[in-house]
């Protein structure tokens, strides 16, 4: 097995403030991994920093042959402007931009990976309808269909199962389960721990640190999870430099400031 | 009869030729222009601008005459100052953006008429404010020819990365870098397009050609090429029927333009297909799903 991702002694933040601090560790190609934290644990930060949206603070990821067209990515709260007169049809088709780019043509092949992208999330019929009259939930299929056909090696889900009924993310989770079949490597933020139990052989728990990663089941223990809440905290704007660039902080009450702070690249939240 | 009312006074008076041609260039690319300003909502900033924009073209037009580079040059620097003094006054003091925009753009607006009104004549100034879509010259004609065709081109080569942008931006920086140039160069075509619109309407209802057949295309369509057909048919039927207007009435040729408009508009707000107003009020019986 082959990394697809690999990250290296890597910190991503804001403003110099460390949301995603010293993570190592590799993603190998193929896997299916969950990402699991509590709300600011520095997901969706892990998730722009491997799409290249955000520019590591510190230390790197390493993407071997991976292209930025290579990953695709459905963030949080997609900045998708649901009042543009634009229907399902070529929304979806929007996910063949690596094939066409801007002026290339939608021939027949392609228009048939189309249809069968948007019969794939069961949104058949709908083709011709405004991604105005859309329902949460179809919107989320939709997005899945333009997901299909980017046909990316890495996929990065940023909490894709969130307010969607049951029947959604079932429908939509039978499609990760066909990347992963696929052997493309899937990354998929999550806050349900018994779906994540039941589904991913990986998980990576972050609190801002990566607490533990690696088998879902020795993962997500409780003494993680708790040591994980605690780690998790708001950004302190009277941080002093990070000193260790190199271990991670120890998790004991979240406090990672150290005596003798040399000159280090960006802040650490400190709790005084 | 007819022919007297509908054809006769194109094929009998050259300036009312002259006018036509312009407009109804004027109308083919304003129509997708303004079609794209509405979707992102950027209409009044539209307008300041072309009140920030056209004072410095007109200074480049008395500079050096009617050049399409000198004046083109001269709106973008005047936009650009004026975009930039915004930035910085919204960003370092407490007026916001709206205000700060408001205030320069009017600036903009009155160092452009006193320059011209201590260098030029008075026929320059009204022709500055309300431009006059009946004295176009031969080489105004070409600008107004050759920005239409430069817009249609460019908005052609530019579409597909514009519309993503406009309605998924994240999903854009993800699969190319291509969506900030596309902006960059649909803002320049805003600039062309109101440098054209400054000779036919003039600094005041420039921008008139170019929201008014958008406003009417969103009341009738529900996707974006409709949207942009239905935009630019409806300015070159303003356009036709408001030179008739003006010609069979004796009213200023520029404001009977966007008055067609006006009308063909608030039909449009009471019985468009898409959200108007009748339609609204009577929906008819529900479907069954």
């Amino acid at each position: 097995m082959s990394a697809a991702l690999q990250f290296r002694n890597l910190t991503l933040g804001y403003d110099r403030h460390p949301a995603v601090h010293h993570l190592d560790g590799a993603v190998e190609t193929g896997a299916l991994v969950a990402v699991v934290g509590p709300n600011g644990a520095g997901k969706s930060t892990l998730f722009k920093g491997i799409v290249g949206v955000l520019k590591p603070l510190a230390g790197r990821i390493e993407r071997g042959d991976l292209k930025a067209q290579n990953i695709a990515y459905l963030p949080q709260a997609a900045e998708i402007d649901r009042t543009f007169p634009i229907n399902v049809y070529d929304m979806v088709a929007m996910g063949l931009w690596r094939r066409t780019g801007s002026f290339g043509g939608i021939d027949r092949a392609a228009r048939a990976s189309i249809e069968k992208a948007i019969a794939a999330v069961g949104l058949t019929g709908f083709e011709d309808r405004g991604i105005s009259t859309l329902s949460g939930g179809q919107m989320q299929r939709m997005l899945f269909a333009r997901l299909l056909l980017q046909d990316a090696r890495v996929i990065v889900l940023d909490e894709p199962f969130n307010a969607v009924d049951a029947k959604t993310s079932a429908d939509l989770f039978d499609l990760v389960r066909r990347w992963h079949g696929e052997r493309r490597t899937v990354l998929t933020a999550l806050h349900d721990l018994d779906f994540v139990r039941a589904n991913f052989p990986e998980t990576l728990l972050l609190a801002r640190e990566p607490v533990a990663w690696g088998r879902t089941a020795s993962v997500l223990t409780p003494e993680n999870l708790l040591t994980a809440r605690r780690m998790c905290e708001a950004f302190d704007h009277e941080a002093a430099l990070c000193a260790d660039e190199k271990a991670p902080a120890l998790p004991q009450s979240g406090e990672v400031a150290r005596a003798g702070h040399s000159v280090g690249e960006h802040g650490v939240a400190t709790r005084d | 009869m007819l022919n007297d009312i509908f054809i006769a006074p194109f094929t009998e008076f050259e300036f009312m030729r002259r006018a036509l041609a312009g407009a109804l260039a004027l109308a083919l690319g304003a129509g997708p222009i303004g079609v794209f300003l509405m979707l992102r909502r950027m209409s009044l900033v539209g307008d300041a601008m072309a009140h920030a924009i056209l004072p410095g073209a007109a200074v480049g037009f008395l500079l050096s005459g009617l050049n399409l580079f000198a004046m083109t040059a001269g709106g973008l620097i005047a936009g650009f100052v004026v975009a930039v003094l915004t930035g910085l006054v919204a960003r370092t003091t407490e007026l916001k953006e709206d205000a700060a925009l408001a205030t320069f753009y009017l600036l903009s607006l009155a160092v452009g008429v006193t320059i011209i009104s201590l260098k030029g004549t008075n026929i320059d100034l009204l022709h500055v404010l309300f431009g006059n879509v009946l004295a176009l010259d031969d080489q105004t004609l070409l600008l107004i020819a050759a920005n239409a065709t430069i817009t249609l081109i460019v908005l052609a080569v530019i579409y597909r990365p514009l519309v993503i942008e406009c309605v998924d931006p994240g999903f854009m920086r993800t699969v190319s870098s291509a969506g900030g140039p596309a902006h960059l160069a649909f803002l320049v075509l805003v600039v062309v397009n109101l440098v054209s619109g400054f000779h036919a309407f003039g600094t005041l209802l420039a921008v008139g050609i170019m929201m008014l057949p958008a406003a009417i295309g969103r009341f009738w369509a529900r996707d974006t090429t409709l949207m942009i057909l239905i935009a630019t048919a409806s300015g070159v039927v303003a356009s036709y029927a408001g030179l008739l207007v003006s010609f069979h009435f004796g009213v200023a040729s520029g404001p009977a333009i966007i008055l067609i408009a006006g009308v063909l508009y608030l039909s449009s707000l009471l019985f468009g297909r898409v959200g108007g107003l009748v339609r609204q009020a009577f929906p008819g019986r529900h479907l069954e799903a």
